[in-house]
């Protein structure tokens, strides 16, 4: 017998979980976001210590110098759960994929004057390794961090970072070759230009204070790398120049920076609206690791940018200052 | 435009090699030993990361646009389940207690993937398993919301699961999984992935996820077989990055051997011990069965897990040594842990219940050797005494394993009415364990084992009643106040399902949907 159920009425007994409804009130229902996020971290009563960091619980308050009354006072405002942050992704991805074939089916790489495609994958092409590193690090965030609000959009953020090295890779095999690749990477590891962000780099990759790390990479780094490099070289200063392709060939990464800086400076602002001393703490890593940031990303800049580099590294500087200033953190 | 037309086309392997491994580089500024602290101290030799074979191929371009896709779907059916009360359509109601004991007891355990696969996904210097580790750490917060959100429907209208993160962390039984689950998360990276990686999903999985989800399938559960279904892609990628973690530490240095052979010895017997809850799951708990743990135990290990530790012989592996064991107890296991259920009803977040006489005939027909002779007995008397007012619920606390965790109810092996008990000093304390297996697991680290949270130690402690309340006080009834504690309501989300509340209201609520109102 086939019924149908559809015609049933009845009253639930609940809108949601106990945990949710703790902090949202028990009238309403949650939407996934909460679901998938509140209290999903487990809270009490650890077993064991880990081996490989026998001073700390699984999950501890205490690796970071960051003091929090509650992790769930982090809101992610693009309330990414898994679902949401894939379609979102899978969206841009389609159209990161029509504007790599536009590129591509009419030759547009060849068109690109000989000293912007050299420009291009002598600034583009290392960036591959800083991806990387920003991978690495938001996964780090992720193990290591207090709280799914806190730690649940690094593990996002870090496939994110996997998919723009992977892009960027891309975009060297597009306007070059492997060996365009290997010669970047020579850069990477040789070339004064380089060297500075590749030790501000391998700097972060040691750090130990997940939240420290968040600034040194999300904050600092790619509060000044995204801006200067997408937005004001290659949206602007190559684009004027004939560069227009490649503004296509990184649209995904002008696009991605706008939306996770909201994350970004939403969870900033979080940590530090909390308390004087969370305050006191971020104004000193930001400002420590954003000077070491322009400085490593001055000579870098100076590929595209040559005698204007300062004058717009500066300007860079200043608006991530305000920006920060707008997050709760005057610098 | 020549160069360009020179361009070779790069194969997938190399396509994907410059899109992963070719990022990394040997760092200069500082040590290896200090970006990657955690590799070195459990002994494992690593020559050469880059003979790691990639166990898949998928770039992150690939991954979005494969996975949304199946989020999509996913979410639509469960949109669907949810409008049309899909939760009707299941076989009745007793089925329900499958999905609590799913949530609160493994749907956390996905979680804890998720975050010990990122702590792997950072700690190998190998880009090559740092970015397979690192997609299973995505894939497993999937896992674990696509649960959530799918459960959430029967959370509305049912009992049991309305505080089950509080209860993972403190019910006595859910210390069970949640053991097991920090147990691999706090040993380092490599065991971690023999434990999880290999152990778990390679070897146990069609033993954990299969029956959750074909139970699910043949009890009309459309939500929880649908995120099930959804979760297998997933899981086909877990399993050959377990497979190739195990063959790479193998071929790398024979010296390996003898600790992966521990770590696969311990684990399979972790993972078996966990499996009690499945096995009384299949076996009682599904008002329509798929097949009895002991089939799927004979299906799912001694062939096929027989078939892939004869390929391991070439590298030395061996049987884990608790197989002999396992196979001894796969006539009671299922049994011992239901009557134990039964007996502890009263303080866990799901109902029990007696089975009814066919349900008892398909048992003996399934267990020919035991059921009949050892349990039909126990429940019958059982059942009569219900059937007298006489429903009976124990409220004085069991004696755990300090290893699995489990209460002491299991057998000596080959001599299933004689209760097995091991103990172990250690420093000024005696310890208890339930087989031989587990003693070894402690002896081998005492210092790791004798820190578990074991719930009823933390009871007659005190650390389990909520705060404010007196132990001292006249009247003090220990039992409600630890219910308190885990924020269970007493006679609503405990006790026998004959007299549930969810019993009552699935009869009524489909009452309606068959009847002209
Ligand atoms: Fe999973
Ligand atoms: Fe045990």
């Amino acid at each position: 017998m086939q019924i149908d159920l559809r015609t049933v009425s009845i009253k639930p007994l609940r809108h949601t979980f106990d945990n949710i409804a703790r902090r949202i009130g028990a009238d309403k229902p949650a939407s996934r976001y909460q679901e998938g996020t509140l209290d999903m971290q487990q809270e009490a009563n650890y077993h064991y210590r880990p081996t490989w960091d026998p001073d700390h619980l699984i999950y501890d308050r205490d690796r970071t110098a960051i003091r929090m009354a509650d992790w769930y006072s982090f809101k992610d405002p693009r309330q990414y759960y898994y679902g949401a942050y894939t379609m979102a992704r899978a969206k841009q991805q389609d159209t990161a994929e029509a504007n790599f074939d536009f590129v591509e089916n009419r030759g547009l790489a060849a068109t690109l004057p000989d000293e912007i495609r050299d420009t291009v994958l002598a600034l583009l092409i290392p960036l591959r390794h800083v991806a990387w590193g920003a991978n690495m690090n938001n996964a780090a965030v992720c193990a290591y961090g207090y709280g799914t609000a806190f730690t649940q959009p690094c593990i996002y953020h870090a496939m994110d970072q996997l998919g723009i090295a992977q892009y960027l890779t891309r975009v060297g095999l597009l306007l070059g070759d492997v060996a365009s690749l290997d010669a970047a990477k020579q850069a990477w590891m040789e070339d004064d230009t380089w060297q500075g962000l590749r030790r501000y780099v391998e700097d972060t990759l040691v750090l130990r204070d997940p939240f420290e790390l968040f600034v040194a990479q999300n904050v600092a780094l790619d509060g000044l790398l995204y801006p200067l490099v997408y937005e004001t070289i290659i949206d602007d200063v190559l684009s004027a120049k004939g560069g227009t392709p490649v503004a296509m060939l990184t649209q995904f990464m002008t696009d991605w920076h706008a939306e996770t800086r909201k994350w970004i400076d939403a969870t900033v602002k979080t940590a530090a609206a909390e308390s004087a001393g969370n305050k006191t703490v971020l104004a000193d890593w930001i400002v420590q690791w954003r000077d070491r940031a322009a400085a490593a990303l001055l000579p870098v800049s100076r590929i595209a940018l040559g005698e204007r580099a300062d004058e717009l590294t500066t300007e860079i500087v200043q608006q991530f200052n305000a920006r920060m200033a707008k997050a709760g953190v005057p610098l | 435009m020549d160069m360009q037309a020179a361009k070779k086309k790069l194969g997938l392997k190399e396509r994907y090699a410059v899109m992963t491994r070719g990022l990394d580089w040997t760092p200069s500024y500082q040590k290896m030993e200090d970006i990657y602290p955690y590799v070195a101290y459990e002994g494992i030799k690593i020559h050469d990361w880059d003979k790691w074979e990639d166990p898949f191929r998928l770039t992150m371009d690939a991954y979005w646009k494969y996975q949304a896709e199946k989020e999509r779907k996913l979410y639509a059916i469960i949109d669907a389940f949810n409008q049309n009360n899909g939760h009707l359509n299941v076989t009745d109601a007793r089925y329900i207690n499958a999905v609590k004991l799913f949530i609160s007891g493994i749907s956390p355990l996905e979680y804890v993937a998720h975050r010990g696969f990122a702590h792997a996904g950072r700690a190998f210097p190998g880009p090559g398993p740092r970015v397979a580790c690192l997609m299973q750490s995505i894939d497993e917060i999937r896992h674990a919301q696509t649960q959530v959100h799918s459960i959430s429907n029967y959370n509305k209208y049912y009992n049991g699961m309305h505080d089950f993160h509080h209860a993972h962390d403190r019910v006595w039984f859910l210390s069970v999984p949640k053991s097991f689950f920090d147990d691999a998360l706090t040993a380092g990276p490599f065991e971690f992935m023999v434990a999880i990686g290999f152990s778990f999903e390679y070897v146990l999985t069609n033993l954990l996820f299969v029956p959750f989800v074909s139970g699910a399938a043949y009890n009309g559960d459309m939500g929880t077989m649908t995120f099930g279904f959804s979760a297998q892609s997933d899981e086909a990628r877990h399993m050959t990055l377990g497979l190739e973690v195990i063959k790479f530490i193998l071929e790398q240095d024979p010296a390996n051997v003898p600790i992966v052979q521990r770590w696969i010895d311990k684990w399979t017997w972790r993972g078996y011990r966990v499996l009690t809850l499945v096995a009384m799951m299949m076996d009682y708990m599904l008002p329509k069965r798929t097949m009895s743990w002991k089939e799927a135990w004979e299906i799912y290990f001694e062939e096929n897990g027989g078939a892939l530790f004869k390929d391991l012989a070439r590298y030395g592996i061996t049987m884990p040594k608790c197989a002999g064991q396992i196979a001894l107890e796969k006539d009671h296991l299922s049994h011992q842990a239901w009557s134990t259920f039964y007996n502890y009803a009263a303080a866990a977040n799901f109902h029990t219940w007696m089975p009814d006489d066919d349900e008892m005939k398909w048992l003996a027909s399934k267990y020919p050797d035991s059921f009949d002779k050892l349990y039909r007995p126990r429940y019958r008397f059982w059942r009569e005494q219900a059937a007298k007012g006489n429903r009976f619920y124990s409220k004085t606390l069991p004696m755990l394993c300090q290893v699995c965790q489990i209460p002491m109810v299991f057998t000596e092996p080959g001599e299933p009415t004689k209760t097995c008990y091991r103990e172990v000093d250690y420093r000024d304390d005696k310890y208890h364990f339930c087989s031989d297996h587990c003693k070894k697991i402690f002896e081998d680290e005492p210092e790791k084992y004798t820190q578990a949270w074991l719930p009823v130690h933390q009871i007659y402690q005190g650390n389990c009643f909520p705060e404010g309340s007196d132990p001292t006080a006249e009247g003090f009834d220990p039992l409600a106040e630890v219910l308190k504690f885990y924020n269970l309501e007493h006679g609503r989300d405990n006790l026998d399902f004959e007299i549930s509340e969810d019993r009552k209201n699935f009869a009524e609520w489909r009452g309606q949907a068959t009847r002209n109102i």
